[in-house]
């Protein structure tokens, strides 16, 4: 492969891959420590697909993401703030308090959030390019997935109208090989599900989830392609989590052994290394980085614990219909 | 008797139904090495292999689809759905299939499924997880529909279904960590039949599944204004178990039903209908009769809302003791 990033680039890329483990590793800690409430869903160890799909589309372009959209989310634009209030429940986060982890939306920045059901934003998603495609449009949508959701009907279901319809969407796997604890070796009938584009007659390729430049790359010409030709397309990015599937998992379903080789494939360390090599950086730059973002991520969250703004009840009433009237009943 | 929780009862359930009969299978998604997603088949894998625990892809409809046609060819299907929510995935195989197939096939097929699926808020998972969908189901008849509350109903009644030779869905609310006691040696609750929780004589609080806890707390608190509650757990929605609500009722005078799902269009509604529909409990009636349910909004994520929505003590408290003030 001989993309690689410009100097402006990858640093662009490393800061955001950082601020995304640095925001999700402080969201970890405030659930080890009970401060939030609820359940969450981290990416750590998927950043490169993050930094790499939301940069290499047009600001106008639509994402929809999953129960696992942190990442996804702040790399299409979301403020620290916003998403740390929504975490906390609070009126001036993403969704007003409302949504949570789960449901990360954020229309200003063309982010339709996520679906907590597993695979059904993949409809929607597709739904969305119709009425791209009917006002003439040169937006398109990116329907994100799991390897777990590909096993959904509605994910299939969607291909194929997408496929007859020519319509503008980028399929997007994000496979990280576990749907919870059920490993795609034992649940999906193909080694790689980019292949499932061909029973649909959608072209269709796979890439290295950990590395950012592969990720950016494959993402603007698949973008380039849904413009030109008005066919979706599908594209696997194969990556994995470091973390458990949620707050509680004990990870009882995969090995240690497998868990270290893919940590030496670390997508910010391959970034950095990179990054070293092409001399973008040195060592003292990339502390400093990290050290600013960390210093910014705690200063939000202290000032957050210290100030909770609350929706009322009434409030939240008022966005169950259009009309006021109508909430309540 | 027994000290156990209502994840250890459900457990029980199982495990005794899989060992006395191989055709009890159970299918679902991460319920073998992970122990299901609220540990309520941990060990059950180790103990009966893939012969009878089948883990699946995330493929509700087709799950659901599937443990049907095996169950028309003699299976005993129990399948678990992580979050009731999406049952709405499965309900084209439960409501149009299972339910529907006996009777299309004028008797000569049965579909003896088991659908298990937890469902109810307080876990902050927000509005795609913590609905309360029964009422979805309690409106097709061929459908069996089952929602206990403590650990000894919910192994009794669990292990009724498994052996029904109809479909039963089989609600369980999310405090998998209750404890009761329950008897060492096995038994079987029959569906169909409600339970006096609590004897009482001068107010009705019909409900069930989680409120039920709820209910008790609101009674032991009416207590202490010299309001004797009677707390009826009805245990299976369909078929209701009318005579022991119009039997309390008629006794009582009051009647208030309590449920996490909205009021509007919920399952509280044909039990109003039920009470006022007969002579001797509607003449009984000292007060209208009253709903304590959720309020007709999705699931807030935040805490303080979240608690909000749900029908509170505090909340059946004043329900019950305005019946009161305002029938003297
Ligand atoms: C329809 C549905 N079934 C089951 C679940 C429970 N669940 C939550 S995440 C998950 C695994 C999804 O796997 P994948 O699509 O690979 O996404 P990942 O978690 O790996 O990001 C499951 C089964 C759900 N939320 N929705
Ligand atoms: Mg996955």
């Amino acid at each position: 492969m001989d993309f690689t990033f410009n100097s402006a680039q990858a640093h662009a890329a490393l800061t955001l891959m950082l601020t995304i483990r640095l925001f999700e590793s402080k969201i970890e800690s405030l659930f080890s420590s009970h401060i939030m409430h609820g359940t969450t869903h981290l990416a750590i160890g998927q950043e490169a697909v993050h930094a790499g799909v939301s940069p290499a589309l047009d600001r106008e372009d639509w994402i929809v993401t999953t129960h696992r959209c942190h990442g996804h989310t702040l790399a299409k634009g979301a403020s620290l703030k916003a998403a740390f209030a929504e975490f906390f429940g609070y009126s001036d986060g993403l969704a007003h308090g409302l949504g949570g982890s789960m449901h990360l939306v954020d229309v200003e920045h063309h982010n339709a959030g996520s679906s907590a059901v597993v695979g059904s934003g993949v409809p929607l998603a597709t739904g969305m390019a119709l009425q791209l495609k009917r006002k003439k449009s040169n937006q398109l949508v990116v329907a994100l997935f799991g390897d777990g959701a590909s096993s959904r009907g509605a994910v299939h279901e969607s291909m194929n109208i997408a496929s007859v319809m020519s319509l503008p969407v980028l399929f997007l796997c994000e496979h990280n090989m576990y749907g919870m604890s059920a490993c795609a070796k034992d649940m999906v009938s193909v080694e790689y599900i980019s292949d499932r584009g061909n029973a649909y007659a959608i072209e269709s390729t796979v890439v290295d989830g950990n590395d950012v430049e592969q990720v950016y790359k494959a993402v603007s010409d698949a973008a380039h392609y849904i413009r030109s030709t008005g066919k979706p397309y599908l594209l696997e990015t194969r990556t994995y989590r470091f973390s458990g599937h949620s707050k509680s998992d004990k990870r009882v379903y995969r090995t240690r052994e497998e868990e270290v080789a893919w940590l030496k494939r670390d997508p910010i360390e391959m970034l950095k290394q990179r990054m070293l090599q092409r001399t973008y950086i040195d060592e003292k730059d990339f502390e400093k980085l990290g050290q600013n973002i960390q210093c910014e991520i705690d200063n939000i969250v202290d000032e957050m614990i210290d100030h909770p703004r609350q929706l009322s009840i009434e409030e939240a009433f008022s966005y169950v219909y259009s009309s006021k009237e109508h909430g309540q009943l | 008797m027994k000290k156990i929780s209502c994840r250890e009862a459900i457990r029980e359930a199982l495990f005794e139904e899989m060992a006395r009969d191989q055709d009890v299978v159970l299918i679902g998604e991460d319920l073998g090495c992970y122990g299901g997603c609220f540990q309520v088949t941990a060990g059950l894998i180790e103990r009966f292999g893939t012969h009878q625990v089948i883990e699946t892809p995330v493929s509700e409809e087709a799950i659901v689809g599937v443990a049907v046609g095996a169950a028309m060819m003699g299976m005993r299907p129990i399948v678990e759905i992580m979050y009731g929510d999406f049952s709405t995935l499965a309900s084209d195989p439960l409501i149009n299939h299972a339910a529907k197939m006996r009777f299309l096939s004028a008797g000569k097929l049965s579909v003896p499924l088991v659908y298990r699926t937890p469902m109810g808020s307080g876990t902050g998972a927000a509005a795609q997880h913590t609905q309360s969908l029964e009422s979805v189901f309690t409106n097709i008849p061929g459908l069996k529909i089952v929602y206990p509350s403590t650990p000894y109903d919910l192994k009794g009644l669990l292990k009724s279904a498994v052996r029904d030779p109809d479909p039963v869905l089989f609600f369980e609310h999310k405090l998998y960590g209750v404890e009761d006691l329950i008897p060492e040696e096995e038994y079987l609750i029959e569906i169909g039949k409600g339970d006096i929780k609590r004897q009482g004589a001068d107010v009705s609080i019909i409900t069930y599944g989680k409120t039920v806890f709820t209910a008790m707390e609101a009674a032991r608190l009416l207590e202490a204004d010299e309001i004797s509650a009677e707390v009826l757990d009805v245990r299976t929605l369909r078929p209701l178990d009318t005579d022991l609500i119009l039997q309390s009722v008629s006794k009582t005078g009051r009647a208030v039903v309590v449920h996490e799902a909205p009021t509007f269009g919920g399952f509280a509604g044909e039990i109003v209908a039920t009470i006022v529909g007969d002579r001797r409990a509607f003449g009984a009636l000292k007060v209208s009769v009253e709903r304590v349910c959720g309020l007709e909004m999705p699931t807030p994520f935040n805490k303080h809302l979240e608690l909000a929505l749900q029908p509170s003590v505090e909340r059946i408290v004043d329900t019950v003791t305005h019946m009161f003030t305002s029938s003297v």
